[in-house]
């Protein structure tokens, strides 16, 4: 039988406010366990919660990106449940009031192609600690440093049909976010989380097979591994004439496979109702323009300037504003070197080998927009070669002193001089009778070689349109 | 000197006829001598109030005479202070000691007062009687076999037995007001809102709401001064323009209506409760007040809404008590399932353990519409009716209690003891305003007349209040109690 | 509608609360009691009542996003039953 998958995902992001949700503790990654936990955190006895405007904003700011409804009266609710990284036994969201109704966003394929996705709605609320599984005799540790963090939860429309359409939504949400500058969303550190919803039904089908939800997976790598086994598995369980239950399983990337994580006799009944201690959150249409004012440009606006203004291909335009910090970076050495082409070539060619080969972001490149103009300004006014480039790139990974210095220091200068040039032709010539010879009896190809010899010559600091002009001349 | 209202210690400290450190030295002995008996202190502050009374003293002969300066008071064991224990009557914070002080707690710091110590109350605050604290019942100074009322029940006997000059309380569904009834004081219990909750543990968020807890009328206009306010800490605090609630305290009731509710003068009400409250009301008349019976036709739904609403409130608001940061956890537990289990049911008594359970009930998938929401509607009618009434009168009287005090150990129904709150719970559901003060004797146990105000009236309340007691002296009553410090 | 032990046991366990054998007819009597009380308003038609969900017909105020608080976890850890390195214990969470 053919199946066809069907994919919702829910997407944690947290925003990167100064403080938590609902109080005045920092609310930074990568503290000392519980020194950002302080009595409200704690859920101390008679604390109250106070509701941070810049998470507001964020979620508002997120919501016009992907051109959604912005719920002008959104409502908190308490779902209870017990854990220990869950101070209050309530996790604070919204349930039927979010901030973000339904909006949508465009994601590209690899194949160049695009699809348009649904959000269904995206609402803030508050995260959880996290409990440590390092044995303390017998015991779990807890901190509480990430309770109470603001996070949005954005949930699509089960409209994602297999696991790279699904990457390209998460890498859609990434950049976007990214661009907003609401959230650092970095997988690893758990800024970025990911929930998968995952069912399969026969082609043709209208009703939703029964699903299973994947949670909390880390990479964009394992989103995609982890759906592909999923998906895998529900086909032979139905295959082998059994049922899908519908439960949550995890993702072990080591075995490759998805396992159940709880059983049903612990279905939750997570008794949601509106939180007392907040009020409805009401924002008018002033509040959304300022906000709509205050908007960056986004990667499809900015993707489809970089085509206009730069004559960049779509793939090319696409690639480099994946991410705004790569879309910063390419144009500010387009505008410096004055040649965005070369400058795209350099930036996703060069550029991004040495950066995926160190596992390195835009923001940790050893070679700075600024450095890296300087060196395809160099190239453009002939004082390199684009061979030479390469050798000046190199050194300016471990060298950081200006592009000029490093050729004027390894006498990497291009030779133009007209008379140093005739001088490498004519030793050339007398070094190659037999193909010089074989030239003047018709033999065209030959002329490549001897430039090269030239070039070779030179140590590839001869201009080699003026060798090849002039060879010509000699021996035409 | 035991026996003055607030305002008139704060004269007597005025005039130098006594100093803070003497008086507070005084509640102190009155306090060891008398707390064995009534049980209405879990915790007292002998040096940390002696401390603060010195410096109430400089503070005044440096010039400064606050209200309030130097007045020694106790707070219910419900708001958070700083360093000392703070227990809410549950074994389950019986070694909590807060990190912080309860925004109301801070402001009478700053008023000058003097914290005696911390009063008792029924177990987080769920009880009508004072019987479910983990440290044991108060007693009714006027009869020692009967209970004070609850939940503040501790600090309705520490005011009546003249154990501090003035105290707060908290009230959800009565339990400022049924004890000043029961005890024969006055307790306020202002607009929800009006008052921080920072500090104060919850309830059942929506309708708990502190108030004064005194010997007069007069009294609770000078506490509400000290404790209204809008409070950037608490989202439910309102951003409404406090007044001076003494300023209206004389004005004369010539004209005003009051509307009697006819439910609250139906089957139930006992003949002496009501004899003396038709009695306060003709005393009304007297001052120029016209009556007028008005209809609160979904009254008789508030004790159920209620129980909805808040063992819902409360089965979450409880959770944080689980062993893991603070408070009580149980001996040796085999895993984590059992630690909450164990702790929870080793850490709360009967009656927190059969709200958390009823409010889980409620709560619980497929019951939400037929209890929670349904309650909620419920709680919007009987608003309306509020709204109605308080369109043709300016406040409601009627009686604080279908009865007078009962004896401990009388009703051990919870259904029976949620029915002690009929007359008040409607007010707390509806966020208004409400005065319990004394309106007679009936063998030997004070009565208590019920006022409420529309939406922050307090001023309007505390008037309507003011103007009775100087009237009559109910308010003067006192229990007679034996023993040393009399 | 009906409570019945079932129900009192999941819903104890909702709660994290252990009823003993012992307890539970007495739980199951008493909370059957106030379901009842609680029924009386199943006797109004509230169709087309609006809910009430809080007494203050007001929004809900926001807070610049400011740090406020310090680190207090040395003092705030002498509270918890049991913290080491940091961290509060608790027997082990198996997830």
């Amino acid at each position: 039988m053919e199946w066809e998958t069907v994919i919702g995902l829910e997407v944690h992001v947290s925003l990167s406010t100064k403080s938590k949700l609902f109080s005045g503790t920092a609310s930074e990654f990568g503290a000392e366990p519980n020194t950002q936990a302080n009595i409200f955190d704690l859920a101390m006895p008679g604390t109250l919660p106070v509701f941070n405007e810049e998470a507001l904003r964020m979620a508002v700011k997120f919501g016009l990106a992907i051109d959604a409804e912005i719920g002008k009266r959104s409502v908190f609710d308490r779902k209870n449940y017990f854990y220990p990284d869950l101070p209050k036994g309530y996790q604070v969201t919204q349930l039927d009031f979010p901030t973000v109704g339904k909006g949508s966003l465009t994601i590209n394929l690899e194949d160049g192609s695009e699809r348009i996705i649904g959000v269904t709605r995206a609402h803030i609320e508050e995260n959880a600690g996290k409990s440590l599984h390092e044995d303390f005799h017998g015991m779990s540790g807890i901190d509480l440093n990430r309770a109470g963090e603001p996070l949005l939860e954005i949930v699509s429309e089960p409209e994602i049909r297999n696991a790279k359409e699904a990457v390209a939504y998460l890498k859609k949400l990434h950049s976007i976010v990214r661009y907003l500058d609401i959230s650092d969303a970095i997988m690893a550190q758990g800024s970025m989380r990911c929930d998968v919803n995952v069912s399969i039904r026969p082609k043709g089908e209208t009703e939703l097979g029964t699903r299973t939800e994947i949670k909390n997976i880390n990479s964009f790598r394992f989103v995609e591994k982890a759906i592909n086994s999923e998906v895998q598995r529900q086909q032979d369980v139905i295959e082998d004439g059994g049922r899908v239950e519908q439960e949550t399983r995890r993702y072990d990337a080591d075995r490759d496979e998805t396992f159940s994580m709880r059983s049903k006799e612990f279905a939750n009944d997570y008794r949601y109702f509106p939180e007392p201690d907040l009020l409805p959150v009401e924002i008018d249409d002033e509040y959304i323009d300022t906000v709509r004012a205050s908007l960056p440009e986004l990667p499809d606006a900015r993707k489809a300037r970089f085509v206009t203004d730069y004559g960049l291909s779509d793939y090319d335009a696409g690639v480099l504003t994946a991410t705004r910090e790569m879309a910063d970076y390419f144009e500010s050495v387009a505008k410096d070197s004055g040649d965005a082409k070369l400058t795209a070539n350099w930036v996703m060619g060069d550029l991004q080998a040495l950066l995926n080969k160190n596992d390195w972001s835009i923001g940790q490149s050893p070679i700075q927009a600024d450095r890296l103009a300087m060196l395809i300004a160099r190239i453009k006014d002939n004082t390199i070669s684009g061979k030479i480039a390469k050798t000046v790139f190199e050194t300016m990974i471990e060298n950081s002193s200006g592009v000029d210095e490093i050729i004027e220091n390894q006498g990497l200068k291009q030779v133009t001089d007209s008379g140093a040039i005739e001088k490498l032709v004519d030793e050339v010539i007398a070094n190659n009778p037999d193909q010089v010879q074989q030239f003047k009896d018709g033999k065209e190809q030959v002329l490549g070689y001897l430039v090269g010899q030239a070039m070779k010559l030179s140590q590839g600091k001869a201009n080699p349109g003026q060798v090849n002009q002039l060879l010509r001349e000699k021996i035409s | 000197m035991i026996e003055k209202t607030a305002a008139e210690l704060a004269s007597a400290l005025n005039n130098g006829a006594i100093s803070s450190v003497e008086l507070t030295q005084v509640y102190l002995d009155r306090i060891s001598a008398h707390n064995e008996q009534l049980n209405a202190f879990i915790t007292v502050c002998e040096e940390s109030a002696l401390k603060q009374a010195q410096a109430a003293d400089e503070k005044r002969a440096n010039g400064d005479n606050s209200p309030l300066l130097g007045v020694p008071m106790a707070h219910k064991d419900i708001f958070c202070t700083e360093g000392v224990t703070t227990s809410c009557g549950s074994r389950m914070l019986s070694n909590f000691t807060a990190p912080y002080n309860a925004t109301v707690v801070e402001n009478f710091n700053a008023a000058g007062a003097v914290m005696l110590g911390k009063t008792n109350m029924d177990e987080f605050a769920m009880g009508s009687s004072n019987e479910t604290s983990f440290f044991g019942p108060v007693r009714n100074p006027w009869d020692l076999e009967r209970v004070p009322g609850g939940s503040s029940g501790g600090s309705a006997a520490a005011i009546a037995a003249d154990l501090c000059g003035m105290a707060t309380g908290t009230d959800t569904g009565g339990s400022i007001r049924q004890p000043a009834a029961f005890c024969g004081i006055t307790g306020f219990k202002p607009s929800y809102g009006r008052v921080s909750r920072w500090g104060m543990i919850a309830f059942a968020s929506s309708l708990d709401q502190a108030g004064p807890i005194c010997k007069s009328a007069e009294d609770a206009a000078l506490m509400t001064n000290v404790m209204a306010g809008l409070d950037i800490k608490d989202s439910t605090s309102a951003d409404i323009a406090i007044e001076d609630y003494t300023a209206q305290l004389g004005q004369s009731l010539e004209g005003i209506k009051i509307g009697i509710p006819k439910q609250h003068f139906a089957e139930g009400l006992s003949a002496g409760v009501e004899q003396s409250i038709r009695d306060a009301l003709a005393e009304y008349e007297k001052l120029g007040a016209t009556l007028k019976e008005i209809d609160l036709p979904n009254n008789h739904l508030s004790v159920s809404a209620y129980y909805v609403v808040a063992p819902a409130e409360a089965s979450a608001n409880l959770s944080r008590y689980d062993g893991v940061r603070y408070g009580y956890r149980c001996e040796n537990p085999v895993d984590l399932e059992d630690m909450y289990k164990r702790t929870r049911s080793e850490g709360f008594g009967d009656e927190v353990k059969r709200r958390i359970m009823v409010g889980t009930y409620a709560l619980s998938a497929g019951f939400y519409d037929a209890y929670y929401r349904k309650a909620q509607k419920i709680r919007r009618l009987i608003k309306n009716d509020f709204d109605e009434a308080f369109k043709e009168v300016d406040v409601v009287i009627g009686p604080t209690s279908p009865h007078t005090a009962f004896k401990l150990g009388a009703k051990t129904d919870p259904v029976a003891m949620y029915l002690e709150d009929i007359y008040t719970i409607a007010v707390n559901l509806a966020g208004l305003p409400g005065i319990s003060i004394p309106a007679g004797v009936s063998d030997g146990l004070p009565i208590g007349m019920h006022i409420v105000g529309n939406d922050f009236a307090e001023s309007r309340v505390l008037n309507v209040a003011h103007q009775f007691q100087l009237a009559t002296d109910w308010h003067r009553q006192k229990p007679t109690l034996g023993g040393a410090g009399d | 509608m009906a409570f019945d032990r079932s129900e009192v046991e999941k819903v104890a366990h909702l709660a994290r609360l252990h009823i003993s054998d012992a307890e539970a007819d007495e739980v199951t009597s008493r909370i059957t009691d106030i379901l009842e009380l609680i029924d009386k308003m199943q006797s109004v038609d509230t169709d087309a009542v609006e809910p009430l969900a809080h007494p203050l017909d007001v929004k809900q105020r926001v807070r610049p996003d400011q740090v406020t608080e310090s680190d207090r976890r040395e003092q705030l850890q002498t509270l918890a039953p049991e913290a080491e390195s940091g961290l509060y214990l608790v027997p082990k969470v198996i997830e």
